[in-house]
């Protein structure tokens, strides 16, 4: 037997192409038909293009062909996991155009609806990003206690996904008897189930060591590109729409703004704009018990519904803080019963732009833990 | 700070490149801008420590028929308050300056405005289609804009 030859290898004079790797557009783990390109360098992520419109079904122009009523289900159909609070922001910008003001009631019911939403979307926004990380049982769990929700709204509107509820000065239909019961047995669920999940995902080992210290956003970064929501609370900054600016009646209601506060890794880190999802369901939770409590049953939800709505002509620019951030609603009216332009500022469109700024140096697994946790839409992205 | 004292302020620094303060609309009250200085004014508006917009919410592209605009919401977030800023520009020459190395954000913004409205940021560093096709021809909410009939060889209406 021959002598084994060595081989000697000058490590670092090797040199190694980067490579182009495309992701999506249909990939599970992109959240919707998302295109990212991503330049590689061994498994280093050094650069990330993402290619937007595989989902573009041109809302804005089709707005300007129909009448004010006809907006909502359309409005809908941008972020379809959190369709209330959409509604809620367009029909409040109408409401200001048009000079009304909503009975208390309305009010009351709207805060609910639009709490047990968010609640509902944090709950797939934590699940997904569960699954991004390997965790398959927490979105069972938490798809099990969101059927709960989505049959509230059932009942209430008749659709499950997109309600075609909210009304320009009321609501489609009144609530029905038993509403009361069926949310706090929801908060009460959407509690326990938290608190399971602390253990079996938030605090635990493998998903700390996946997520904490990974795709860090600075605050002032966060600023600068205009991010919203829990990506923004996520990095520390006590920004909420809710207390920052209330609207509605949310001045009523004794709630926190939770932020990350670096308690597992570092503020801005995907761990922390995760907690921020959990601990906002609990502050949801506490928002629809105090309204539950203060809430007067009596009134007519469909008195002040106009038969047509025909704002004078002006402008508004609408925001409320729904569950991935600011959704912005800028309305110019001409006088007439259709609107002259409608601009949305998808929240997600918004958020997803930092994506390039902070996936920059981190393996290609982070990259979408990273993606999921921002927690896009893509019906938000490419309107 | 409110629209008409921020408007005194800036007229007073930037002069004749103010052009309006519209304080009667039923809602919302905006300011006029020439698009000239649009970037010096911005970079004021920004960095001022009366003013301080640190956050661009949102900028939106407008077909005023004979002119295109482009409107800036801006947002303070150490003082908390509000501003509207409206640029004007012809429709034969539809430039304005960018305003992408201000806020950061601006940059999809503009690239979003060029593609479905046709306004030609100067100084955007990659301003191309971002909702529409990087082919697609024409910019679709013009009020004048004709749907093409296939696209590829596709019919793109029934």
């Amino acid at each position: 037997m021959g002598e084994l030859k060595r081989l000697d290898l000058e490590y670092n004079q090797l040199t190694s192409d980067k490579m182009r790797l495309n992701v999506g557009p249909q990939h599970p783990s992109t959240h919707g038909v998302l295109r990212l390109e991503v330049v590689v360098d061994g498994e280093i992520v050094t650069e990330v293009i993402p290619h937007l419109g595989y989902l573009h079904r041109s809302f804005e122009k089709y707005c300007e062909q129909m009448t004010y009523v006809q907006v909502i289900p359309y409005i809908d159909r941008m972020d379809y996991i959190s369709a209330m609070n959409n509604e809620w922001v367009y029909v409040m910008g109408m409401e200001k155009l048009m000079g009304l003001k909503v009975s208390d009631k309305v009010e009351y019911i709207r805060v609910i609806l639009a709490e047990l939403n968010r609640i509902a979307n944090h709950q797939i926004a934590v699940a997904t990003f569960g699954l991004d990380a390997g965790a398959f049982t927490p979105f069972l769990y938490y798809f099990r206690d969101r059927e709960h929700i989505i049959w509230v709204f059932e009942k209430l509107s008749g659709a499950r996904l997109l309600y075609n509820y909210f009304r320009v000065g009321g609501l489609a239909a009144d609530i029905y008897d038993g509403f009361k019961e069926d949310c706090l047995n929801i908060v009460k669920r959407v509690r326990k189930t938290n608190e399971e999940l602390m253990d079996l995902l938030i605090l635990n080992g493998i998903f700390i060591k996946r997520t904490a210290n990974v795709g860090i956003l600075p605050p002032d970064v966060a600023i600068s590109y205009a991010c919203s929501g829990p990506v923004l609370r996520g990095s520390g900054i006590k920004y909420d729409l809710r207390k920052d600016e209330p609207y509605s009646i949310y001045d009523r209601f004794d709630f926190d703004i939770p932020v990350g506060d670096g308690e597992v890794g570092v503020p801005g880190d995907c761990w922390n704009r995760n907690i921020v999802r959990v601990r906002e369901m609990e502050q949801s939770c506490r928002i629809i018990e105090q309204a539950l409590e203060q809430m007067d049953m009596e009134g007519d939800v469909k008195e002040l519904v106009p038969r047509r709505v025909k704002p004078p002509a002006g402008e508004v620019y609408m925001r409320a803080e729904n569950p991935k951030g600011d959704l912005g609603l800028y309305i110019v009216s001409d006088g007439t019963d259709k609107p002259e332009r409608i601009k949305a500022r998808g929240t997600s469109f918004v958020n997803l732009s930092v994506i390039p700024e902070i996936s920059k140096g981190y393996m290609f697994a982070d990259l979408i833990l990273i993606l999921g946790s921002i927690d896009i839409v893509l019906g938000e992205v490419d309107r | 700070m409110l629209t008409n004292e921020i408007f005194e302020k800036l007229k007073s620094e930037f002069g004749e490149n103010i052009l309006e303060c519209n304080d009667q609309q039923p809602v919302d009250h905006f300011i006029v801008v020439k698009s000239e200085k649009l970037f010096e004014i911005c970079h004021t508006l920004r960095d001022d420590d009366d003013f301080l917009f640190d956050y661009l919410m949102s900028l939106s592209g407008m077909d005023l028929n004979e002119n295109l605009g482009v409107v800036y919401h801006l947002y303070s977030m150490k003082l908390k308050h509000k501003l509207v800023l409206k640029v004007m520009v012809p429709k034969t020459d539809p430039k304005t300056p960018s305003v992408e190395r201000i806020w950061r954000t601006a940059d999809w913004h503009e690239r979003e405005a060029y593609d479905l409205m046709g306004i030609e940021f100067t100084g955007h560093h990659n301003l191309i289609r971002i909702l529409c096709p990087y082919d697609w021809e024409g910019h679709p909410l013009r009020k004048d804009y004709q749907t093409p009939e296939s696209y590829h060889g596709m019919k793109t209406s029934s």
